[in-house]
């Protein structure tokens, strides 16, 4: 039995694309389809040209080969809007969702904080959270596997370029969706996230500021010793993701400020925060495959 | 060019702008006697937020000595005239706090975003509108763009719902010619019944003359400071303001002597430092930095020994925006580190 599981991406956009070029260097995932709804669109036509099959029906068009292709795994790069019911459709199948949409029917996948759960738990859709909670959440984990943290707050700073129509319309999804993670996944009391969008040119890299407000009087070796593993634990998916500056005290506020730069394969590197998104999701689906292979897990029976 | 008879609607930001010279720690007396002040020197308008807006209670801005939920529940029911205004700024503050301000009785919102990017603010504008809110689309930064583009970004919020646009001089680094171009601009494309606005800041002593442009060039909307207090240098103070547009014979509503007294008798004695045109004030209007970095920037100073002023040039030559400022104390730990001092 080969050891790579076999996917499909839904979206064939820019994050779609990246994903795509990633997933090809990937051992244990291997892309197979390529769904969209637009026969024209640049992105199916490059998908076609990496030999992948395409469906230009949508997840509809997918369906009647999930089977016979051994779909396993399938990544929604869509909207909110039709994730549920791509979700539900593959779900069925037996294939496993990865949500890089903010609908978040399943739980929040950070890897290095928690996906080893959802891997063993064989969870059958996991939600990427947003581009400023993958590169922020690991940090604020970071400080509360130390010590408690009663109040977490991240800043992410993204290039204009970046951004979205879609986050664009619905930047408080962005900011509530963070929030939510940076205290559930985080593990902080409280969250709050800020996003700011800046349009310089050349575009910056991607920024992100994480203060925590520890409960006690910070362990300040301890959690820079932790701070460090947890950046080198990002690293072994997103090679750019830096640590600038600190952890910085200040009381009980602990600091870190991270630069995120992307590998810029489809997409530029400034844009570390689509290219942390799409490293994350894909590093999910490796760890699936991973369990798979050492036998801790089952895929749903065919 | 005359202004005389002309309408001109001032809006005090003392208690939201000046936040920010207050590290967000007015207290409720403070805030409600200096707003019963204005609203009874005939003020029609009066912001009171976090510096930040709605929602900038954080540690990146500061926390505030209280919520905004405190500060327009113990100022809104005290006025007799005068309407009370809210910032949001879309990224910090959500439609949650949107729907709040609203239940409190504020009555204008103004919705903030860089210049460049007011289609991040289309859901909050289309809510305010739906609520039937006096609904400002608020372009900061106007410094750094042209009046083109700055009329394009205007008619996007005009198209979410926007009644009244602003071009703001968030650094206060433009000079009247300048404003005059893009005040005119937008007021020669947009709608005739869209209201047009002017918000200063003082770095380079042109509040004052850059508001008289604005109003000349078809502004009705003038945003200052009792006594100036605000980011920066301040905000253009509004009893100099009022003073000039009695001698240029404008319709301003306000009692001069009034807003003066607000201004000597109960704002300057609750600043924490004089609000002047310091070196590192002046810095941000000549480099064209937002103004709420400069207490940011001292205290970086103070900490890292790195100088304010060379903070706010390196930052206004990498283009930071507003709500930045967490890139302050990051740029000083980066200096210091390459001088050797930490």
């Amino acid at each position: 039995m080969t050891k790579k599981l076999k996917a499909a991406i839904i979206g064939p956009g820019n994050i779609g694309t990246d994903l795509l070029m990633k997933m090809m260097r990937s051992d244990w995932i291997e892309p197979v389809w390529m769904v969209g709804i637009d026969p024209d669109s640049e992105g199916l036509k490059r998908a076609k040209e990496f030999g992948l099959k395409v469906s230009t029906t949508g997840v509809d068009g997918l369906i009647p080969h999930v089977l016979d292709d051994d779909i396993r795994v399938a990544f929604d790069a869509t909207s909110a809007y039709v994730h549920a019911e791509n979700s539900r459709k593959l779900n069925e199948l037996g294939v496993i969702m990865i949500d890089l949409t903010p609908a978040a029917i399943g739980p929040f996948c950070v890897p290095p904080v928690n996906l080893a759960d959802h891997a063993k738990n064989l969870e059958m859709n996991v939600n990427m959270v947003t581009c400023g909670g993958q590169a922020t959440i690991p940090m604020v984990a970071a400080v509360s596997q130390v010590q408690e943290v009663e109040y977490g707050e991240i800043v992410a700073t993204v290039s204009s370029r970046s951004v979205g129509p879609g986050t664009r319309q619905n930047i408080d999804e962005f900011t509530r969706t963070t929030s939510g993670a940076v205290e559930k996944v985080g593990g902080a009391k409280q969250g709050k996230a800020i996003i700011i969008i800046n349009p310089a040119e050349p575009p910056l890299m991607m920024r992100d500021t994480i203060h925590c407000q520890t409960t006690d009087t910070p362990d300040q070796a301890a959690i820079t010793a932790s701070v460090k593993q947890m950046v080198k634990e990002v690293q072994k998916y997103v090679p750019g993701y830096k640590l600038v500056n600190g952890p910085v005290f200040d009381g009980n506020k602990v600091s870190v400020f991270m630069e995120v730069e992307g590998l810029g394969d489809f997409l530029p590197k400034y844009a570390g925060n689509l290219d942390i998104m799409t490293a994350a999701g894909l590093r999910t689906a490796e760890m699936f495959a991973e369990e798979v292979k050492a036998g801790s897990i089952e895929l749903p029976a065919r | 060019m005359s202004i005389q008879g002309k309408k001109v609607t001032l809006h005090d930001m003392s208690l939201r702008d000046g936040m920010h010279a207050k590290r967000h720690q007015i207290s409720l007396d403070e805030m409600v006697s200096i707003a019963t002040g204005l609203d009874e020197a005939g003020m029609p308008l009066i912001e009171v937020t976090h510096g930040d807006g709605l929602g900038g209670a954080s540690l990146n801005y500061g926390f505030p000595a209280h919520s905004d939920e405190e500060y327009l529940s113990a100022v809104i029911p005290k006025m007799k005239n005068a309407k009370i205004s809210a910032l949001l700024l879309p990224g910090i503050g959500t439609v949650d706090h949107l729907k709040m301000a609203k239940d409190l009785g504020v009555n204008t919102i103004r919705v903030a975003t860089h210049c460049t990017e007011a289609d991040v603010s289309e859901q909050h504008i289309g809510m305010a509108a739906k609520m039937e809110m006096d609904t400002v689309g608020f372009l900061m930064m106007a410094h750094m763009v042209s009046p083109e583009k700055i009329l394009e970004q205007a008619k996007l919020m005009e198209n979410y719902g926007a009644n009244c646009i602003y071009c703001t001089d968030s650094a206060g680094y433009m000079l009247p010619e300048e404003v005059k171009q893009k005040i005119g601009l937008l007021r020669a494309e947009l709608n005739s019944n869209t209201e047009l606005g002017f918000h200063g800041h003082h770095n380079l002593g042109m509040g004052v003359a850059n508001s008289i442009a604005a109003v000349e060039a078809g502004a009705n909307r003038i945003d200052g400071s009792v006594a100036g207090l605000g980011a920066g240098a301040g905000n253009t103070p509004l009893e100099v303001f009022v003073a000039v547009l009695e001698r240029m014979e404008a319709d301003h509503g306000i009692d001069l002597y009034k807003i003066m007294d607000v201004a000597e008798d109960l704002v300057v004695p609750m600043m924490d430092h004089p609000i002047r045109l310091d070196r590192d004030a002046l810095t941000l209007g000549y480099a064209g930095v937002y103004s709420s970095f400069l207490l940011f920037a001292k205290r970086a100073e103070a900490k890292y020994g790195i100088q304010a002023r060379d903070l706010l040039v390196e930052l206004g030559r990498r283009g930071t925006v507003g709500g930045q400022e967490d890139m302050i104390e990051d740029l000083a730990l980066t200096m210091a580190k390459e001088k050797g001092l930490v």
